[in-house]
């Protein structure tokens, strides 16, 4: 056996996700603040703003819940194992830092999918008919994975305060929100407020999730799926990169 | 033998201050290696370079064969660690952690459930298997970071203070182990602040003093090196005058105290001869003599002194 072999450490993040799932995840606090958040944003927008139909604003309930869902958790799992001494343990461990990320990504976007699956089956209750159900499934596997690499980024700075990180992580989160087309259509929306929707990943997987209720959508599928994938590919990229020159300093 | 661990000039700089400065060493295969210093002294950020949790800033650190920096996965798929504090996931049972480690370490299912029984029963945790950490106490959560760092059979074992602030038995229980380990072949790298630990337990020792090594050697020679005049202890069955004693071959001073002699000799040896042909022209019978070798903790202290400016 190889320990540094790509598979072996493949499997080895895998075990690292379990151990999240099981220590971070499965608690009640947790589950219940992944779907009470977005249905209380949701709602507050529903009851607001009558003359957005339903089928466009369970498309913003989809994506925010699968973004606030999948970087919920992850932003604070270093800074607690870190202050637990966990992470020190992971460190003397054979796995890499990447295999370590990749599995706090895996849990964060499992995490994320099991949530927003929920989320999908009230907007098919409250009688909207999916049209594109591969295309959702495909947006919401690729978006997790973008979401979660967000997570995994937002955890960089080398804190062991979990409280600053989530302060930090509320800040860059709840902004992305209002500028993804999630309340206001990105057809309603002002230049400057467009040039920065195209900034988001969300803006691209809440037009996924509408095309795929209403068939409705701004941008083309392809350049929406398209722009998922770079980002995923990037943020990935990026956070494994920081976390490599980071890690060190939290010891 | 081998070499285990090979330390080169190994140097961590924090800030201003350097931690390790310049920290060269070799432990060998089978060898208990003690790594003695006064708090603050270098021995966890030694420690933490050589099982690749923090890189060094010069320098370099060959464990098992592989460079700690350029094949991190390859060392310490090789290597145990028990750090100071107990880092089991409190939120996990004694169980899933073991089980954890396993997959971490990549032992395959049915092996690791195996060694997890074996290892759990060795340090007295296998009846409360099933419960989370945080329930446990410190000796317990220390006996069980003990298996955790064997799941995967390591021949080369890095501690740091493992048996600081624990119970005698939990203390007992974790040095009988430690022997039973290295009888079997495994190499421990050890870091201690008890001398008698390490006294007992190490084959050499290294002493650490503001980030560079001051000495290393096997206890017993640690102990004799750093004094140059000897002490002896003599008591005779009746009076025999002091200034015969004073003037004898080999001794520089004689001091009563009670029933007996304390003696400074320059040369053990001479000095234990004079005596005895002492005694006989005395007429006096020896009833007890003691050479009184310097502790370790003599050496420690001695070689850890901060020099006067």
């Amino acid at each position: 056996m190889n320990p540094a072999k790509f598979s072996e450490q493949l499997r080895r993040a895998w075990a690292i996700a379990k151990k999240d799932i099981r220590i971070y995840y499965f608690k009640g606090p947790v589950l219940i603040f992944g779907v009470f958040m977005p249905v209380f944003l949701f709602l507050a927008f529903f009851m607001g703003s009558r003359q957005l139909p339903l089928s466009f604003l369970i498309s913003g309930l989809v994506g925010m819940t699968l973004f606030f869902t999948a970087t919920a958790v992850s932003p604070a799992i270093f800074p607690w194992e870190g202050s637990a001494k966990t992470l020190e343990r992971l460190a003397s461990c054979p796995i890499t830092i990447e295999a370590i990320v990749f599995g706090d990504m895996i849990a964060s976007l499992l995490f994320g999918i099991g949530i927003t699956c929920v989320t999908v089956i009230i907007g098919l209750a409250l009688g909207l008919s999916l049209l594109h159900g591969i295309i959702l499934l495909a947006a919401i596997f690729l978006a997790a994975c973008c979401f979660s690499a967000i997570g995994m980024l937002l955890a960089v700075p080398p804190t062991n305060v979990p409280s600053n990180i989530m302060m930090l992580s509320s800040l860059i989160k709840f902004p992305l929100v209002f500028i993804s087309g999630i309340f206001i259509p990105l057809e309603q929306m002002p230049p400057w407020g467009l040039a920065l929707a195209v900034c988001s990943p969300l803006t691209y997987f809440t037009d996924l999730v509408r095309y795929a209720f209403t068939e409705a959508h701004y941008f083309p599928v392809l350049i929406d799926i398209a722009a998922l994938a770079v980002f995923t590919v990037a943020f990935t990229v990026v956070t494994m990169f920081l976390h490599k020159r980071t890690m060190p300093k939290r010891m | 033998m081998p070499t285990v661990i090979d330390a080169f000039n190994l140097t961590k700089i924090f800030g201003k201050s350097t931690a390790v400065d310049h920290v060269s060493f070799e432990v060998q295969e089978g060898e208990i290696f003690g790594f003695l210093g006064p708090n603050g002294a270098g021995k966890t950020t030694t420690t933490r370079m050589l099982t690749g949790v923090i890189p060094p800033d010069a320098g370099t650190a060959t464990i098992l064969g592989h460079d700690i920096r350029s094949e991190p996965v390859l060392a310490k798929q090789g290597f145990g660690v028990v750090p100071e504090t107990s880092n089991a996931y409190t939120d996990l049972t004694a169980w899933q952690n073991m089980m954890l480690m396993g997959e971490l370490y990549g032992v395959p299912r049915t092996r690791a459930e195996q060694r997890s029984s074996d290892l759990l029963g060795m340090v007295g945790l296998l009846e409360r298997k099933d419960q989370k950490v945080q329930a446990y106490s410190k000796g317990m959560k220390q006996r069980l970071i003990l298996a955790m760092a064997l799941i995967h059979e390591p021949t080369l074992l890095f501690l740091d203070e493992p048996t600081s602030g624990l119970d005698v038995q939990s203390t007992q229980m974790i040095l009988a182990l430690l022997r039973d380990l290295n009888t079997q072949g495994t190499t421990i790298f050890l870091t201690t602040h008890n001398m008698e630990e390490a006294n007992r337990l190490c084959h050499r020792v290294g002493i650490i003093r503001a980030g560079k090594i001051v000495a290393i050697d096997a206890p017993e020679k640690l102990k004799t090196a750093i004094d140059r005049v000897h002490k002896i202890e003599v008591s005779f069955d009746r009076e025999v005058p002091g200034n015969a004693i004073t003037g004898l071959a080999g001794v520089i001073s004689a001091n009563r105290t009670g029933d007996k002699w304390q003696i400074t000799a320059d040369s053990r040896d001479t000095a234990i001869r004079s005596l005895l042909a002492c005694s006989q022209q005395n007429g006096a019978t020896i009833v007890t003599l003691n050479t009184l070798a310097p502790s370790l903790d003599d050496a420690f202290l001695r070689l850890t002194q901060e020099e006067k400016p």
